[in-house]
């Protein structure tokens, strides 16, 4: 299995709509040859967890802009630890502020993605760091 | 003919010899780039002349300000008599947060207000619904009954000052609470003024404030327009939005066209529906733009869409008061033009963004703040924006004649280039059956996506040039203030709402959400419950759980 393609779950959790950099990397993804699945906005934590595990992805990308990311990222990570996945890696992009990484990345959260950051980052960090389970 | 032949003539033949230089001239300097385009993506060529806009006719095309096609603006005399209302969009943690800025800005020569409300508002959820967590007041201001809508509007002349609502799946509610507020205030309806956003077709599209599917959706946004026409006649019940389909990545092009052809479907719908004569509600449909970073394409969009409507309300709708030809819009400098890297330069972005949509013509105008990237604004970035609006108006000259770039062969070109590409997709989408069907395929969201996709490509290959992301970049992060919403407002604004459950008239409210449900399933106007169920401090989520009972929940597709 060590051929098989990547799967990716870019996931919008919370209110906000803010949906032009996930549907952007969401493409990006399906066009590095990953398999990708789009969650659509509006998703709670729990339907973000049930779903990687049911799709068995290999990462969960989170993004949000609306400032709900210090409860939402982190809540999404505890749900995949509690359910036995936390194989599953979690990265996040967004609006978050520098003051906030250190708490993102000690919840869990492998990455974090601010603007600016180019597609090619991105992408060279996932076949960097995610290998498929 | 635009022109007399012996002009053209002249000038073919001069532009011959201009066309021998230029060879010669990039032979020794070539050109910085092959290509030259605007932000859009559209090819802009080296030089225009008389004979790219030969074709036009002056009267047809062109004519007076306060005269059909309408190019020149709506006003006759422009800004002479009133410049546009400067409209700062604001809303921030509590009513009372939110209240206390208001008045910063009335203070400080703001003309309008406008509101911006947290998420779970905009969605129609209480601040307590689970659902809410970790929002309250993070986008917006937190409005949950008709209790915190009074501190809103505290101190706020309803009567006199226009307000608009950024508001869309539970305008009827939000709307609602403002009608109670100034009856309560001891203000008629038809003394109040503003605007509510309620444009759920670019939801759909772009900006994905989702709550009922498109048809019922439609539905309360003609029994707003039935509502206003008869009872609240100052009011503009729809702002027919294309500043979040830009801002979801779309081109000029796209923006101008899917916005108007939504337009279409909200008339055709309120005419079929209701039975309104058009002449009766046209006049108080109002729009809403984008002014994005290139400067003449957003001139140029700006007045073709004045003439688009003109023509589309005149000739397919057959409105024969010049009030329905108007096209009246609100813009707002673009967000996504803006960069969290080196903030400081935003104010430059921003103050030229506003000059396009003022040499457009705009009525309105929201420019953003510095911080906007990272944060709801502080009271000194908004001061700022606020400044470049009263800069242009009154320093820069500007406002002293009407449209200034009239007759520019780059800028007529480029109009009626923005006009016939706009026609072309209205074309499509009739040929689909109308937006809701367009909507239904998906294809204002794909064609979206691939102009956000392609954007972002050309951003990562430097072919689009943004400072401080791809170009100039420097490890100055330009560190500003930022405003922060304390958590602790979400812990306040639930116990206000759940004080405010325990005191009000259980019984009165069980009664308004029945009527309110009666009056849904038999296709009744909603407007008359909601302004009752609001008095009885029925909330923002109740009400909205009637509709997504009745109307069922729409989810987003998560097309890409």
């Amino acid at each position: 299995m060590a051929d098989r393609k990547l799967r990716v779950m870019v996931a919008k959790p919370g209110l906000d709509g803010h949906d032009r950099g996930a549907r952007v990397l969401a493409r990006c993804f399906r066009d590095a040859g990953f398999e990708v699945i789009y969650t659509g906005c509006h998703q709670t934590p729990e339907q973000i967890a049930a779903s990687a595990i049911q799709e068995d992805v290999d990462l969960v990308g989170l993004s949000c802009l609306s400032g709900a990311h210090k409860y939402l990222f982190p809540k999404v990570v505890e749900l995949l630890r509690e359910q036995g996945a936390d194989d599953i890696t979690v990265i996040g992009g967004g609006i978050i502020p520098d003051q906030d990484l250190k708490s993102m990345h000690d919840a869990g959260l492998k990455a974090i993605f601010v603007p600016g950051a180019t597609l090619d980052s991105i992408l060279d960090w996932i076949r960097t760091n995610v290998k498929p389970r | 003919m635009y022109f007399a032949k012996e002009l053209l003539e002249k000038s073919s033949e001069m532009r011959k010899k201009w066309e021998d230089e230029v060879r010669k001239t990039v032979a020794k300097w070539p050109d910085q780039k092959e290509r030259w385009s605007t932000v859009s993506d559209l090819e802009i060529k080296r030089l225009y002349g008389p004979e790219d806009i030969k074709d036009m006719d002056f009267a047809r095309d062109i004519g007076y300000p306060g005269q059909f096609p309408y190019l020149r603006g709506n006003q006759v005399t422009g800004y002479r008599g009133k410049y546009w209302t400067f409209r700062m969009f604001s809303g921030m943690g509590s009513a009372k947060d939110t209240n206390e800025r208001w008045h910063l800005l009335l203070k400080q020569g703001q003309t309008g207000l406008s509101t911006a409300f947290d998420f779970p508002t905009l969605m129609g959820y209480d601040t307590d619904s689970p659902k809410a967590r970790g929002e309250c007041g993070k986008c917006g201001v937190a409005i949950d009954t008709l209790e915190d809508f009074m501190v809103l509007v505290d101190g706020i002349p309803m009567d006199q000052i226009t307000t608009s609502m950024t508001i869309n799946p539970p305008a009827t509610a939000l709307w609602a609470m403002y009608c109670a507020a100034a009856q309560i205030k001891g203000v008629p309806l038809t003394k109040i003024g503003g605007t509510i956003q309620n444009d759920m077709l670019k939801e759909f599209i772009a900006q994905k404030t989702l709550m009922c599917p498109p048809e019922p959706s439609v539905k309360l946004i003609s029994d707003t327009v039935e509502f206003g026409t008869k009872h609240v006649p100052r009011w503009n019940t729809i702002s027919i939005s294309g500043y979040h389909i830009r801002e979801a990545g779309s081109t000029a092009v796209q923006e101008l066209a899917f916005t108007i052809r939504d337009g279409v479907e909200y008339a055709e719908d309120v005419i079929k529906r209701k039975g309104l004569q058009v002449d009766e509600f046209a006049p108080r449909l109002s729009f809403f733009f984008n002014s994005h970073i290139d400067f003449f394409e957003e001139i140029a969009k700006l007045r073709a869409a004045r003439r688009l409507w003109a023509k589309l309300m005149r000739d397919r709708f057959k409105a024969k008061d010049p009030r329905s030809w108007w096209m009246r819009f609100h813009t707002q400098t673009a967000g996504c033009s803006l960069t969290a890297q080196q903030p400081y330069n935003n104010v430059v972005r921003t103050a030229t963004e506003a000059l396009a949509a003022v040499l457009g013509g705009t009525q309105s105008l929201h420019t953003n703040s510095l911080d906007e990237v990272w944060c709801l604004p502080s009271d000194h970035a908004v001061q700022i924006a606020l400044r470049t609006q009263q800069l242009i108006a009154e320093e820069t000259g500007a406002a002293n004649t009407v449209d200034p770039l009239a007759g520019s062969y780059f800028v007529e070109a480029l109009t009626n280039e923005m006009e016939e590409k706009s026609w072309e997709y209205i074309e499509k989408i009739d040929d689909m059956g109308g937006m809701v069907a367009a909507i239904e395929k998906g294809f204002p969201q794909l064609e979206i996506a691939d102009a956000a996709y392609k954007y972002q490509n050309q951003i990562d290959a430097g072919e689009k040039i943004m400072i401080g992301v791809n170009k100039y970049v420097t490890e100055d992060k330009g560190e500003i203030p930022f405003l922060e919403i304390d958590d602790s407002v979400e812990e306040q604004q639930i116990e206000r709402l759940s004080a405010v459950r325990r005191k009000r008239d259980g019984k009165a409210v069980k009664k308004s959400l029945d009527d309110l449900k009666a009056a849904c399933k038999k296709g009744e106007n909603v407007m008359p419950y909601c302004i009752e169920a609001v008095k009885n401090l029925v909330s923002v989520q109740e009400i909205c759980d009637v509709y997504r009972e009745v109307f069922g929940e729409y989810r987003d597709p998560g097309l890409y």
